[in-house]
């Protein structure tokens, strides 16, 4: 296929009652991309990733997600995509290997069941019914769930929820692996160090409405941004300066105190700070 | 951990996708494990007719006509009804409750054709029923010496009233469980039908002993049919006489319940859903 987009989108509205969940979002996700929603509770990445998905009706705008209509899809459309929802589906039931058995059926082109459990770090868990599962386990079985159909975009929605620290080092490494692999993958999360860590690029949503996309690095201007150097003055006082030119700032510092300065910092805003700052400001 | 590429399809470990008779049949058996395995619905749905049964037989064991004891008419009735417990109110409980949890939001993500999912559910149903029929059958002919259909013709006729019958109830349950808002709505919704429907289709009582605008009223509802079917098999063809058309109107029984699989099935279509509201 010679279209570079796996996903565009433009001017997409949904609204429901008088809440305008999502006002006029204009997208484009590449082929091959990792591309992580990120904004606050209510901003509207679910509303806006199921409009994608097909779950949900868009009011306006155009939408393509693998060259279909989600809204109308081709046939074959779901075989090439998967989804981890935001809310868990609870077969109470099954065991995890029934589970990821049977959904490998309904899929043309399904990966092997064991080794996909063994992937997510169920293996150990296979036999288990699902409802004994703990919150970050169960949470593994979606992400089981969602990529069993080797999908071509795979869409996840607060994937990492629940996780420990080790699972999430873990998951971190499967995203990367199927981006490896040619995946295109399309994230929420609310965690700016994950956003940092596997996006291309990332998009900040808030009140429905996409206010930046840049790759992790340039958000906000960050790398533009000023660096606050802060230090102690004689009378104990801390005073801070943001500048420009920091090295220059501190070899002046360094001639008025005669050497050492006392106390003294140089930082650089985090991607948290200008989160914060942008949508803040709103 | 190891990465797979695209073009390395061809060299795949899982089968093909399967044809759309084996993705009903595992979906048939899917739902097949997850009925048997919740211990309180197998307990409840095939131990419900039986333990009536016991308890109605054992109360009332008068005549109700030359030849025709009220635990055979009963016992009819409590087949008919078993069916519709199996089917309708099964479902309409059933499917509310998976579709509060998301099961049935998983099952539209993916490339599974939708109708596999009733299918699966029909499979469920008919496997069921007729073990839950046997079941009562069994105890009916040890306990209450039912005696079991003499003729081919007989066995035929129970054989299509309860297909006919099983099918109407499972497409009005799939039907009514878009009614349920949550999960608990559900049996909010389907109990009190199913215990109306009972106590006016002559299930506990004769039927013609009922007045008449409740025959009327019953007569709408593929219940009532469901249990005259069964009556011309199991009771004495001379009772037929005892029924509000002087005859078991085999033919009416056939066009009603039909009729009914035709407004489920519309039902269903027009009305099915597989998300809740709050799913926007
Ligand atoms: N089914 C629904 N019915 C009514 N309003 C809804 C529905 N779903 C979402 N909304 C509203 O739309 C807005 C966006 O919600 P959405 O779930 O998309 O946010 P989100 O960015 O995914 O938030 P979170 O980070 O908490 O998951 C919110 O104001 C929410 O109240
Ligand atoms: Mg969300």
């Amino acid at each position: 296929m010679d279209n570079e987009l796996a996903i565009v989108a433009r001017g997409l509205r949904k609204a429901y009652g008088k809440n305008v969940a999502v006002a006029g979002v204009d997208l484009e996700v590449r082929r091959g991309e990792v591309f992580a929603l990120l904004g606050p509770n209510g901003a509207g990445k679910t509303t806006t990733v199921e409009i994608l998905e097909g779950y949900r009706r868009r009011d306006a705008g155009e939408v393509s997600v693998l060259d279909s209509d989600p809204a109308a899809p081709a046939a074959s459309w779901r075989n090439r995509i998967g989804i981890v929802l935001q809310g868990v589906g609870e077969f109470d039931e099954l065991s995890v290997s029934e589970l990821v058995h049977h959904f490998a059926g309904f899929y043309a082109d399904a990966d092997d069941p064991e080794k996909v459990i063994a992937r997510v770090g169920l293996a150990g868990k296979a036999r288990a019914r699902t409802h004994t599962l703990s919150g970050g386990q169960k949470r593994r079985l979606d992400v089981a769930l969602g990529i069993i159909g080797r999908p071509e975009l795979l869409f996840l929605d607060e994937p990492t929820t629940g996780f420990d620290p080790e699972a999430r080092r873990e998951f971190w490494q499967l995203i990367r692996d199927l981006a490896a692999a040619g995946t295109t993958i399309v994230l929420t999360t609310h965690y700016l160090d994950e956003a940092e860590a596997l996006a291309d690029r990332v998009g900040v949503i808030a009140g429905g409405r996409l206010i930046e996309v840049a790759a992790p690095e340039h958000l906000g201007n960050r790398q533009q941004a000023q660096a606050t150097v802060s230090w102690r003055t004689p009378e104990g006082l801390t005073e801070s300066t943001e500048s420009a030119t920091p090295t220059e700032l501190v070899t002046e510092l360094a001639t008025r105190f005669g050497g050492e300065v006392p106390g003294l910092t140089v930082t650089r805003p985090t991607l948290e700070d200008i989160y914060l700052k942008m949508i803040g400001h709103r | 951990m190891t990465t797979t590429l695209k073009p390395a399809t061809a060299a795949r470990a899982a089968g093909h996708q399967p044809g759309p008779l084996a993705l009903a049949l595992r979906q048939g058996r899917l739902e097949l494990t997850q009925f048997l395995r919740s211990r309180e619905s197998v307990v409840f749905t095939m131990g419900f007719p039986v333990v009536m049964i016991l308890i109605f037989a054992a109360v009332f064991d008068g005549e109700i006509a030359p030849g025709v004891s009220y635990p055979q008419y009963f016992i009819t009735g409590m087949i008919a009804t078993g069916l519709m417990t199996v089917s309708f109110q099964n479902l309409g409980i059933w499917i509310p409750i998976e579709r509060d949890r998301g099961v049935l939001k998983r099952y539209r993500g993916t490339p599974m054709p939708k109708w596999v999912y009733f299918a699966g559910k029909v499979i469920m149903v008919v496997v069921i029923s007729v073990v839950e029929t046997a079941l009562l059958l069994a105890v009916s002919v040890a306990v209450f010496d039912l005696q079991l259909p003499g003729t081919a013709t007989k066995w035929l006729t129970f054989g299509w009233v309860s297909v006919l019958g099983i099918t109407a109830c499972t497409l009005c349950g799939i039907a009514v469980s878009s009614l349920a808002r949550t999960s608990r709505s559900g049996s909010a919704v389907v109990t009190p039908i199913a215990l109306v429907l009972q106590f006016t289709s002559g299930v506990f009582f004769v039927f013609t002993e009922l007045p008449s605008w409740m025959q009327q009223v019953a007569a709408l509802f593929p219940l009532k049919w469901m249990c005259q079917g069964l009556r011309s098999v199991f009771l004495p063809g001379a009772f037929a006489g005892q029924e509000p058309g002087g005859s078991y109107e085999l033919g009416r029984v056939a066009l009603v319940l039909a009729a009914w699989c035709v407004i489920g099935l519309l039902l269903c279509l027009g009305t099915f859903r597989w998300t809740t509201r709050r799913d926007g």
